[in-house]
């Protein structure tokens, strides 16, 4: 029957590719990307989304390619001066950015809103055109906003670090959500890089990677502990190694199928998901590589003396 | 772990179908009010629509009461013939020093039969410095806050419902926010507008001989004039309050040819009315809506009936707004919109129409990838995810909850993910082939050694986006949502049910040799 047996084969069989030889080079590079991210964090620094930096974003479809001196024009009628007038996606549409009042000044929430309006008032003045999405928030909710996210993230990382923990050596959690820190660092490298805005729908794509990241390294590490107890007196170096190829079609396997569901969405998925699905993919190689290159090696580092000691069965007289 | 009992596999083929009843609700139309009809609500960024976050100015709560509290005093002071100096407002009572020390006792005995709104809502004692103060309970002050919330949201809905606004969502969101959903209103302006205002109307008699003085007597107040056009000084005290009205409607002045509001006193109201308006002829009565003056016309007769109307320089839309919002009642304290969302039903399309295709084309590249790769054991791992799709979408209708775009992109994810679990299992599988183990044991294995690793991944995932849930707001709760319950489907349609398809081949053919 044509759909018994598998048509291809994704990784050869028995595999013995030497993983450990090279983990100072896996774990410089990793280092040399972290820095050069938390470089760029630092300067020139993640582009806010609006849920974060607070402001006004209106999306504006225009009858036509849009005239960017019209809009300002019509802008400039209502009393408001746009802080950024750009197009996005077709032509014809355009986003326009403003800035709010400074959350010191009393009422500004209330001309935030009205602010709005007259973003509203000057886009209907123009012939054909009409609001896709209009979004105020204000620079209380923003902060509020950007707290929860964070906090989020944080604890997160917390209980991910509990759980592998609890079911597994301390080595393990550590080195794990070490890789994972990396992991982070270099998303947000890549965000600064993408100009991707940071708002909170990235936070959800980062905690998601994070989350396969994880879940991709306990795959290896369930590996590494069942092969502790199997071979009691293989060198750890070798025993990693062993693990990594004996588990390597699944990792490949399975960063293959979340790769293949989130590349549509990447390329079809319009304006507001396409960023999110841009960097769920650039957290899929990241997390898969970081498995092999970085947790291992730093397990191979933390345990070397300890879980060999452990492990090996206790002396008979 | 290889066999499956008649019952247990009932059991999983019964939850499939089950799933799969939930499910139709979504595609066809319910033939009878009668049955349960339970379906996924589309999320406003998918349907088009606003989202309003207010909030209330608990300050104005707080000084609303204390300023009220200071005119009952003044009120029953004078009422007893008492007399006091510096009568003042802290931030958490009134204070006033008696005229002598001797009326120090009768103000208190006079002060402590003042009517409270709650048990114990304040204290009238005696202070340092021969002063009386009267100290609101901070237990009072926290109930009165969180009463002036829900009264808030009572109002904000009846506002709401009388714009013809249709689903409307209103819930309460931390201490002191409002959260307004509209589906298919995108430009909320309106609205806003309409819970942008108080719509306090109260009537004070007009303190004509303060025209003119530039710091206004105690007990009275300049307020400026609704047209812009100086102000004016009222007493503080509320003869008679908006909050007796029984109805208001706008109409077209007879005589002036102009929009005038129309309104009705309950019989409180209207006897209050009557007894100002007897006691008053010939003065000025001024019309206050949130702190500014409307009108202030001279009381010709006394009214009795209870009828008034309010004639501004209102156009059409105004006078029916203010008859809209006298109707539904003052709002106990001002709201301020701190957050405003609203997309138009024409991105909302585009993003159902991106979101489908994305999971459509994300779904038939998983199952390619199966069927290539994994052979027969890959399309039991596609049935399975044909089977968690519909179990997803079973359960989120089950709990009618808001799928948004952000959600379809968890939904897509889940179906990356989910695959993991078999190719779990046949990469196990093929490795004990390998090692030359037969056919059963080397299904045995591949279950055995694969479900705890299936355990363990799924949990950490579990984690982190139960912590998404709890600390995400809006369209990302939508996306933990999907991903969590995605999780738990599949738990199930991976260690049961793909399991079983597995299990029922093996003893249908007792191969030899696994496809692997």
């Amino acid at each position: 029957m044509m759909f018994d047996r598998p048509l291809l084969r994704f990784v050869p069989r028995g595999t013995k590719i030497n993983f450990m030889r090279g983990r100072f080079i896996g774990l410089a590079t990793s280092a040399v990307l972290s820095i050069a991210s938390l470089i760029l964090f630092f300067h020139p620094g993640l582009t806010l989304g609006l849920d974060f930096r607070g402001g006004i974003v209106v999306e504006a479809r225009t009858q036509g390619p849009a005239d960017f001196n019209v809009i300002r024009a019509a802008l400039a009628a209502q009393h408001v001066s746009a802080a950024g007038v750009q197009s996005f996606g077709g032509p014809d549409d355009v986003l326009i950015r403003l800035d709010t009042p400074p959350d010191s000044e009393p009422d500004h929430e209330a001309r935030t809103q009205a602010m709005v309006d007259s973003v509203r008032h000057a886009i209907a003045t123009l012939p054909g055109a009409q609001v896709l999405r209009a979004d105020a928030v204000g620079a209380s909710v923003s902060k509020e906003l950007f707290r929860n996210g964070m906090l989020a993230l944080g604890i997160s990382l917390l209980m991910i670090l509990a759980y592998i923990w609890f079911r597994f050596e301390w080595e393990f959690a550590v080195s794990a959500v070490v890789t994972l820190v990396l992991d982070l660092t270099k998303a947000i490298g890549f965000l600064v890089i993408t100009h991707f805005e940071f708002d909170l729908v990235m936070v959800a794509a980062i905690l998601t990677i994070l989350g396969y990241s994880t879940n991709d390294k306990v795959v290896v590490y369930d590996r590494v502990r069942e092969n502790l107890r199997k071979y009691r007196t293989m060198p750890l170096a070798e025993l990693i190694d062993l693990s990594i190829n004996e588990t390597l079609s699944r990792t490949l396997g399975t960063s293959c199928t979340v790769f293949l569901a989130a590349l549509p969405l990447a390329l079809f998925g319009g304006a507001s998901l396409s960023g999110f699905a841009w960097v769920m993919l650039f957290g899929i190689v990241v997390g898969t590589s970081s498995s092999i290159f970085i947790a291992a090696p730093l397990l191979l580092l933390m345990g070397e003396k300890r879980l060999r000691r452990d492990a090996r069965p206790p002396a008979r007289s | 772990m290889m066999y499956y009992s008649r019952l247990r596999m009932a059991s999983v083929i019964g939850v499939c179908l089950v799933g799969l009843a939930l499910c139709l609700p979504n595609f066809i139309r319910q033939p009878s009010p009668s049955l349960p009809w339970r379906q996924i609500h589309l999320g406003l960024d998918l349907r088009g629509g606003s989202y309003l976050l207010l909030q209330v100015d608990m300050a104005s709560v707080a000084a609303d009461r204390l300023h009220a509290l200071q005119d009952e005093t003044r009120q029953t002071l004078l009422k007893a013939g008492l007399g006091y100096r510096n009568l003042a407002t802290g931030p958490r009572g009134v204070t006033f020093t008696p005229r002598t020390p001797d009326e120090t006792q009768p103000d208190l005995k006079a002060l402590r039969a003042m009517p409270m709104n709650a048990p114990g809502e304040f204290r009238v004692e005696e202070s340092e410095g021969g002063q009386v103060a009267i100290t609101l309970s901070p237990d009072a002050a926290r109930q009165r806050a969180y009463d002036a919330v829900t009264q808030s949201i009572e109002i904000v809905r009846r506002r709401i419902d009388a714009t013809g606004a249709i689903d409307p969502e209103i819930t309460r969101q931390g201490e002191d926010r409002i959260i307004v959903e509209l589906p298919g209103i995108s430009d909320p302006e309106r609205v806003k507008n309409l819970l942008g205002t108080t719509a306090k109307m109260t009537f004070h008699l007009v303190a004509d001989s303060a025209i003119g003085s530039a710091v206004p007597p105690a007990g009275v107040e300049m307020l400026p004039m609704s047209d812009g056009q100086g102000t004016l000084p009222v007493f503080s005290h509320v003869d008679v309050d908006g909050a007796d009205l029984t109805n208001a409607s706008a109409s077209i002045d007879q005589e002036g040819g102009e929009w005038a509001v129309n309104f009705t006193f309950d019989s409180t109201g209207a006897q209050e009315f009557g007894d100002v308006t007897r006691a008053n002829v010939g003065k000025r009565f001024a019309i206050v809506l949130d702190n500014k003056v409307i009108e202030a016309p001279v009381i010709r007769t006394a009214i009795t009936g209870g009828n008034g109307q309010i004639t501004g320089g209102f156009s059409a839309q105004q006078a029916t707004d203010i008859a809209l919002l006298l109707r539904a009642g003052a709002l106990p304290a001002p709201l301020n919109v701190i957050e405003q969302r609203s997309i138009g039903p024409s991105l909302g399309a585009d993003s159902i129409r991106a979101g489908g295709y994305s999971l459509a084309a994300g779904f038939v590249l998983v199952i390619a990838f199966m069927a290539l790769f994994y052979g027969r054991f890959g399309w039991y791992a596609n049935i399975a995810l044909l089977a968690n799709l519909v179990l997803m979408t079973a359960i989120l209708s089950l709990f009618e909850a808001t799928l948004t775009l952000p959600g379809m992109a968890g939904m897509l994810l889940t179906l990356g993910m989910a695959v993991d679990a078999n190719i779990l299992i046949n990469e196990r599988i093929r490795e004990e082939v390998a090692r030359g183990r037969s056919a059963l044991q080397a299904m045995q294995a591949g279950f055995e050694r694969a479900t705890a690793t299936i355990v363990d991944s799924n949990a950490t995932a579990l984690l982190a986006h139960v912590m998404l849930f709890v600390f995400g707001t809006g369209p990302v709760r939508g996306f933990a949502l999907t991903i969590t319950i995605g999780i738990v489907t599949t738990l199930f349609t991976t260690l049961l049910l793909s399991r079983m398809l597995m299990v029922r081949w093996y003893a249908r053919t007792r191969p030899s040799t696994l496809p692997v």
